[in-house]
């Protein structure tokens, strides 16, 4: 089966600095695949390529749905990306604050609803019906992802487990087929990210959807993964099962010289 | 002890507002008549004043600190008197009847003189919240918003005096107009940041305005264009009494149908992508909404309001020149919107009654109206950035399969 | 020939008077991200400071050389005082709220000053004297250029040097430097932020207060509503040369002197105030970074 996300040496320059040079990644139907890396070797950055927020200066990107259709990438807006059906969220949480729980998963619904204007001022049955049907369809998602209960409460007053949480429910409201988590278990204590453990297991038992993600928690990484990338200073220098990453001598290198945490 | 430290604070202020406001305010010169006049007493004024209103400034901030800090701490936010009661049935239907009966009454009780100043508040109503969904909504701050009012007023000014082109059809022509000049502007310059965008609205605004000014061939330059016919009752000669009722409850009604316009729309998909554009571009992009498209709704949509109040307002004074269309009027526009509160319709109606009502009746000090309109615009902004009264959450409730939305909004 | 001569000094003219008020938006820019609407009142109050010096010490008969030198020093200080004051009331207590709510606040501080001077002073045009005597040397080209005009040559080079030296090679441009780049981090090496931002306020409204003296002596007249429209165009050249830059500003200033200049000199006077609202325009929309700007990726 072709991957559903095919990368072909992506490359990105900020002025002099080379954030990602030449970066070949896949993720296969299915397929749990992390990507790792010590603090500022380009992993944000590659998110922010794929998903067209930055342009990158270099390389190809390829999303192929499971059905069979591709498209490629490059040159897309963030929004048309997202509708081909890969979503992320935001290493820095970036939630609607001032908007609810229930409401910030209604806006990932967005890119899937059709009513427009006259439709908004009208309110004609159909558009009566959508509306019931989104206010619907992000409540089960949110009983889904075990947010159930802070449905109507505001966003930024969410305990931070709970809005990284509510991040992911956001995404998947796109009815993604690859779903991008950037550092999703960050600042969560060993309960919360057991739980989040589980959570990306049943994702995929149950939407089916592929997952990329970055994390830097290894007992996480090694548990999820189907496979790992490693980068470093913008460079993959490693790639394999948890196995083989766990006794890669470069793996071992660039993190040496790191923080635990990084 | 503190409060010794504190009246030397407050010394040490007015001291400096003393010496800062020295040369301006005692001062006075007339470099025509070569003649200098001292206002010392000013400086006394200042003085005192400042001494005070010292005390409230920190008692103000340090209120609004301890006020974060609490949020922070309970995650709760208190929810404001008055959208409580709106959201009570008990309190909002005899409040809505007593309403209704002022409305309706209101021309017939009141001098012809009352009931003109009332259509220009309504008119501000109509098109504060016009500009509430680009700014309260959107948050897209449009300075040159008074250039769809004056394509509004311009178009029914113009098309009468050319064509004969009546009120009624001038109104949605008007609103048409309007919302296409809302695409052309928005177009180009809606992909930039907020602050730049602010910069080049403003700068539009301008241009539509000079353009005005200098171009007499096709808008009688600075004269302006007098002798437009008030709107028309079914061809009925009206005396000037009776259309100012009737432009008065033709107002009425036009507000009512933005209120109910506005209503559908914040509450809608579209609504809730502009709140979302307000809170966060790069997520609301990532999560699959057009940031161009929904911007630009939000801007042409705001703008034919601004061509509706243009054409009333054109009918209602019957003579238009530009300077009814500068920069000011834009930013008493949105006064109206950031006293009352961005992003919520009731905020809106009661900003644009305190603001064009007060000054008129507070005659004595009218040149003191934008002097406080200023001040109005950074205290709103230091110490309330919701407004007076600020949106309140939509509240969505589930009780098993069956979903009861209830909107709360005010 | 002369004509030419003539339009080319009269729009470095400009662009030296642009550049004295650009240099003040692009270094609040660069600092704390805000457009500072009020930027052109606090010229508009230096003019004004100026006038009321010029006006008081006059009468006392004093020489006009000192007379000159006094108000422009005066004005530069009161100006100074009054970006220092206004920084604390309208934007120190908006940091870290939304940037939508400190450019409003601006806009109201802009529209306080304004009112302010109106209401404390007049609405009428008041002339301006100019004191600055014309030397012997120019008679021969005195319908060229004017010593009021030279003046503002110099004094706008003399300020672009010391503020190179001031970003260069101070302590205080360093972590002026530093905050531009990253205020919280330059906060957690020690930089006091305050003190950095009150600082680029005070240097930024003084050099405005300089060019309100000089262009007001050398247009001759002044009101509360002068710093308006020249603030808007001095913006206009400071994002035509890179908001946040300063050689950009100077740049920018100078291309848009010359630009107004030239097109109300060969092509049309009438729509003057309109070409540099359009030129403003079609800046922001085909190069939104500036001529020296670069046009960086925000970062996500
Ligand atoms: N918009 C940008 N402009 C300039 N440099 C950037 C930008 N985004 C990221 N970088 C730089 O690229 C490098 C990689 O950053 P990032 O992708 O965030 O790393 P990480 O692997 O920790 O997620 C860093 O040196 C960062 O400073
Ligand atoms: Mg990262």
């Amino acid at each position: 089966m072709k991957p559903v996300l095919d990368v072909n040496q992506l490359t990105m320059d900020f002025g002099g600095l080379r954030a990602l040079d030449h970066i070949d990644l896949q993720v296969k139907p299915g397929e749990i695949v992390a990507l790792i890396g010590p603090n500022g070797a380009g992993k944000t950055t590659f998110f922010n390529c794929i998903t067209g927020i930055y342009s990158p200066t270099k390389g190809d990107m390829l999303l192929t749905r499971p059905e069979g259709d591709s498209s490629r990438l490059n040159g897309l807006k963030p929004n048309r990306v997202t509708e081909r059906g890969m979503a992320r969220t935001f290493q820095n949480i970036r939630l609607f604050q001032n908007m609810t729980v229930l409401e910030n998963v209604m806006i990932g619904r967005h890119c899937r609803l059709r009513s427009g204007i006259p439709g908004a001022i009208l309110r004609p049955p159909a558009n009566r019906r959508e509306e019931k049907q989104v206010v619907d369809d992000s409540y089960r998602m949110l009983e889904k992802i075990g947010l159930a209960r802070y449905v109507n409460e505001f966003a930024k007053n969410l305990p931070y487990g709970a809005q990284r949480r509510l991040e992911i429910a956001r995404a998947l409201a796109t009815e993604p087929f690859l779903l991008l988590l950037d550092e999703p278990a960050a600042g969560m204590n060993a309960q919360e990210t057991k739980e989040l453990d589980d959570l990306i297991i049943r994702l995929r038992a149950e939407m089916g959807v592929s997952i990329l993600l970055i994390e830097h928690d290894m007992k996480l990484v090694m548990s999820l993964s189907d496979r790992i990338y490693v980068v470093d200073y913008g460079k993959k220098i490693a790639e394999g099962n948890p196995e083989e990453i766990k006794s890669n001598p470069a793996v071992i290198k660039a993190y040496l010289g790191e923080d635990i945490d990084a | 002890m503190t409060i010794y430290q504190e009246i030397k604070k407050s010394l040490l202020v007015s001291l400096w507002f003393m010496f800062l406001t020295f040369p301006i305010m005692v001062i006075k010169v007339n470099t025509i008549e070569q003649t200098i006049d001292w206002h010392w007493w000013r400086l006394a004024g200042v003085g005192v004043g400042v001494f005070f209103l010292s005390f409230l400034w920190r008692y103000a901030i340090a209120r609004k600190e301890a006020g974060k800090k609490k949020a922070e701490i309970s995650g709760e936010e208190k929810v404001a008197l008055i959208p409580r009661l709106m959201g009570n049935p008990r309190f909002y239907i005899p409040g809505l009847i007593a309403a209704l009966i002022l409305v309706v009454a209101f021309p017939f009780v009141f001098s012809m003189y009352q009931t003109n100043i009332l259509i220009t508040a309504l008119i501000y109503v109509v098109v504060g919240l016009g500009l509430n969904i680009v700014v309260g909504l959107a948050g897209l701050l449009d300075l040159g918003y008074v250039a769809f009012y004056a394509v509004g007023a311009y178009s029914y000014a113009l098309l009468n005096y050319h064509f004969g082109v009546t009120f009624w059809m001038a109104l949605p022509i008007g609103a048409l107009l309007a919302f296409i000049f809302g695409i052309i502007l928005g177009f180009p310059v809606l992909r930039l940041r907020g602050d730049y965008l602010a910069i080049v609205t403003l700068g539009f605004g301008e241009i539509i305005r000079l353009v005005l000014e200098n171009w007499n061939e096709f808008s009688f330059g600075p004269s302006g264009i007098a002798n437009i016919p008030k709107p028309s009752l079914f061809g009925l000669q009206l005396s000037l009494q009776q259309s100012s009722i009737f432009i008065y409850f033709l107002m009425i009604g036009l507000a009512l149908m933005t209120i109910f316009v506005v209503r559908r729309l914040q509450d809608s998909r579209i609504g809730r992508a502009w709140i979302a554009l307000r809170e966060d571009e790069v997520a609301c992009q990532a999560m699959g909404i057009d940031k161009t498209r929904t911007k630009l709704s939000a801007f042409a949509l705001g703008a034919t309001w601004a061509g509706m109040g243009g054409v009333v307002f054109a009918a209602k004074t019957t003579f238009i020149n530009p300077t009814s269309f500068t920069i000011w009027e834009s930013i008493i526009i949105l006064c109206v919107v950031v006293l009352g509160g961005m992003g919520s319709i009731l905020g809106v109606i009661v900003g644009a009654l305190i603001l064009i009502l007060l000054p008129e009746y507070l005659r004595a000090f009218s040149e003191y109206r934008m002097l406080v309109f200023g001040v109005i615009l950074v205290l709103m902004m230091v110490f309330r950035p919701g407004g007076i009264i600020s949106g309140v959450r939509r509240i969505y409730k589930f009780e098993g399969q069956n979903t009861i939305a209830e909107n709360n909004n005010a | 020939m002369d004509y030419f001569l003539e339009l080319f000094l009269g729009g470095l003219t400009r662009g030296s008077i642009y550049a004295l008020i650009a240099l003040g938006y692009t270094m609040v820019y660069g600092i704390i991200e805000l457009i500072n609407f009020a930027h052109g009142e606090i010229y508009m109050i230096g003019a004004f400071t100026g006038l009321i010096v010029i006006s008081v010490l006059t009468m006392l008969g004093w020489n006009s050389i000192a007379i000159i030198i006094l108000a422009a020093l005066i004005a530069m200080l009161y100006s100074a005082a009054y970006g220092f004051t206004i920084e604390k009331i309208a934007y120190k207590p908006l940091r870290g709220s939304q940037r939508l709510s400190a450019l409003i606040s601006a806009i109201g501080m802009s529209l306080f000053l304004q009112n302010y001077v109106l209401l404390a002073q007049t609405s009428n045009f008041l002339p301006y004297p100019n004191l600055i005597p014309t030397w012997d040397f120019l008679k021969p080209v005195g319908h060229i250029v004017r010593s009021t005009e030279i003046v503002i040559y110099i004094a706008a080079a003399l300020v672009m040097v010391a503020l190179t030296y001031l970003i260069k090679f101070t302590r205080m441009g360093k972590a002026m430097r530093a905050v531009a780049q990253d205020r919280d981090m330059s906060m957690l090496v020690g930089v006091d932020v305050n003190r950095v931002i009150s600082f680029t306020f005070i240097i930024g409204s003084s050099i405005a207060a300089l060019g309100g003296v000089l262009v007001a002596s050398h247009i001759g007249q002044v009101n509360f509503y002068v710093g308006f429209i020249a603030g808007i165009k001095a913006f206009v050249a400071a994002v035509l040369g890179g908001i946040g830059s300063m050689p950009g500003a100077v740049l920018g200033s100078l291309v848009l002197g010359w630009t107004e200049s030239f097109f109300t000199g060969y092509i049309s006077s009438d729509y003057e105030d309109v070409f540099a609202f359009v030129f403003l325009v079609l800046i922001l929309i085909f190069r939104p970074a500036g001529i020296l700007g670069r046009s960086d990726t925000d970062k996500v």
